[in-house]
């Protein structure tokens, strides 16, 4: 299975996860700071800036998009519960 | 009862007389200022309100007409059970088909309970609410039939009624995230939702007629702004410089006398406390049965005391849960930067001094601090995990996996707790190795 890496900057940990994984099941299990709530991407709780490697990620559904739109959320931004890794190298800090 | 003086004998020439004169007929609204009127309702009876918190003197629920020269807003409903008499209060100041513009400061069901009776009696308003509001609205009822009628607003933004205008600010977690403040410049009456607001019913409602409510004031701080204090922060930022003569919040008093003094209020509840910001603070909470954690809890500290470089870089503090109340640890947490808990596992479970103390914490803004765990079991050792995903759920992050000893704690278990302690020190001050490991190695 093709491998990517996360590297979480607030706690200075990088992860290597199967491809297909989302921010979220990585960021709880090693205890990041992105938080989250409905985790169905609607409350905009686990808004997170991806530092680099934005292009790694699965674009955003048309439902994330409007709940990043509705949340004034800037650009490289994402919702954590939502945001599948692809591969590659991504860094990212809660918003 | 709510605080009903009727029945009290009082002079003819009583200043309180005249207070009293002006207090409520249950079923006419009260003037607030020229063309504004409280049109609300009490609930004297209420004991219990959102479950967390206790009321000794009912609550009212606030709702307010403003009349301009071409139209009418209504700015907040009240509970669904108390719409009747919201309705004929409103009845004695307006007509429906005046009304050209309805405010929900706040969605929770006490201040929205009439708002779909009230869109379809007044179908030439608008309902003016937050983005986040309008976001929310859908789980409140089914808005279908008037989505072409909400409008997003937030700070900068205005509405008109001729003569008067009010404008908006998007105040944020106050306590939910759809909470905004409407201000009606022309008169100077900021309408708060429950930010400034209590519970405390009490029919003559303005502040300085009503009875004591101080302890209503702060405990409804204490118990429903106090966990978004960063949010209060931000809108105290919005209001301070308003040129505030009234503040007309959804529960409680209205405060018209000596306002800012409430606002100054805030100001002082929500300022951090203790330390200055240079200095970080690791608390280290034990129990422990025979005294293994507790020597657990003291390598924890000794380990976070040793990343200090320099002296008061991390102030270290430990406390035995046994000799404490949760509530006095929960102000220090409040102020903490890093928490660690000690549990010995009994029968499966971290002890309930532990939990209760975790389960106070929503009292308090955790989110973002540092969290760990440690403790001595005898055969399954499920307190430390327990404690850790507790942590995660309250929004801590958790760095550094905790440690289990099993029984009596060997030296290399001492060791563990060490540099437990380190660990969590280091990644307080920034200076924590940067560290590499597998998904599949995660629990």
């Amino acid at each position: 299975m093709p491998k990517a890496s996360v590297t979480f900057q607030d706690i200075g940990v990088t992860v290597t996860v199967p491809a297909g994984t989302r921010l979220i099941e990585v960021s709880e299990k090693v205890g990041a700071g992105i938080t989250y709530g409905c985790r169905e991407g609607e409350c905009c709780t686990c808004l997170t800036r991806i530092v680099s490697g934005h292009e790694h990620l699965a674009a955003p559904s048309v439902l994330e998009d409007q709940v990043l739109k509705d949340n004034l959320a800037p650009r490289r931004h994402r919702l954590a519960c939502q945001a599948q890794i692809l591969g590659g190298n991504i860094v990212v800090q809660p918003a | 009862m709510c605080n009903r003086l009727a029945a009290v004998h009082i002079p003819a020439a009583s200043p309180m007389k005249e207070r009293m004169r002006a207090s409520a007929n249950p079923e006419s609204a009260l003037a607030v200022a020229p063309g504004v009127h409280w049109i609300g309702a009490f609930d004297p009876d209420l004991r219990s309100f959102d479950i967390i918190l206790r009321t000794a003197n009912g609550t009212s629920y606030n709702a307010y007409a403003v009349r301009g020269s071409e139209g009418v807003a209504v700015i907040d409903t009240v509970k669904l059970g108390f719409s009747e008499t919201f309705f004929r209060r409103l009845e004695s100041v307006a007509e429906y088909d005046e009304i050209t513009t309805i405010v929900l400061n706040h969605l929770e069901p006490d201040h929205s309970g009439a708002l779909p009776e009230l869109l379809r009696r007044a179908p030439g308003a608008k309902l003016h609410v937050s983005p986040q509001a309008r976001l929310m609205l859908k789980g409140l009822f089914d808005p279908g039939e008037f989505a072409d009628r909400i409008v997003s607003v937030g700070t900068g933004d205005s509405t008109g009624l001729g003569d008067r205008r009010l404008e908006f600010f998007n105040t944020p977690y106050l306590h939910w995230p759809d909470t905004q403040c409407t201000w009606l410049a022309a008169e100077g009456i900021l309408f708060s939702a429950d930010f400034l607001g209590c519970h405390y019913c009490d029919t003559r409602l303005f502040n300085d007629a009503v009875g004591d409510f101080r302890f209503s004031f702060e405990y409804y701080y204490a118990h429903i702004m106090r966990p978004f204090r960063a949010h209060v922060r931000d809108a105290l930022d919005l209001i301070e410089p308003l040129p505030i003569k009234v503040i007309a919040p959804g529960h409680g008093p209205i405060l018209r006398n000596d306002p800012r003094d409430y606002v100054a209020r805030y100001r002082a509840l929500s300022a951090p406390g203790l330390h200055g910001a240079s200095t970080k603070t690791l608390l280290v909470f034990y129990i422990s049965a025979y005294g293994a954690t507790r020597r657990m809890a003291e390598a924890v500290a000794a380990g976070a005391e040793s990343a200090s470089t320099a002296a008061g870089e991390v102030r270290v503090s430990l406390y035995d849960l046994e000799g404490g109340h949760a509530q006095p640890f929960v102000d220090l947490i409040e102020e903490a930067d890093a928490l660690v808990f000690g549990s010995p596992t009994i029968n499966g479970d971290a002890v309930k001094p532990v939990w209760d103390l975790l389960s106070s914490l929503t009292m308090v803004d955790v989110k973002g601090k540092l969290g760990a765990a440690f403790g001595s079991y005898g055969w399954s050792g499920e307190a430390v995990p327990m404690i850790e995903d507790r942590l995660r759920r309250l929004k801590l992050r958790v760095p550094v996996l905790g440690v289990k000893a099993r029984l009596t704690p060997t030296a290399d278990e001492f060791s563990a707790c060490h540099d437990l302690g380190r660990q969590v020190a280091l990644h307080l001050l920034g200076r924590a190795v940067p560290r590499t490991i597998d998904m599949a190695n995660l629990v």
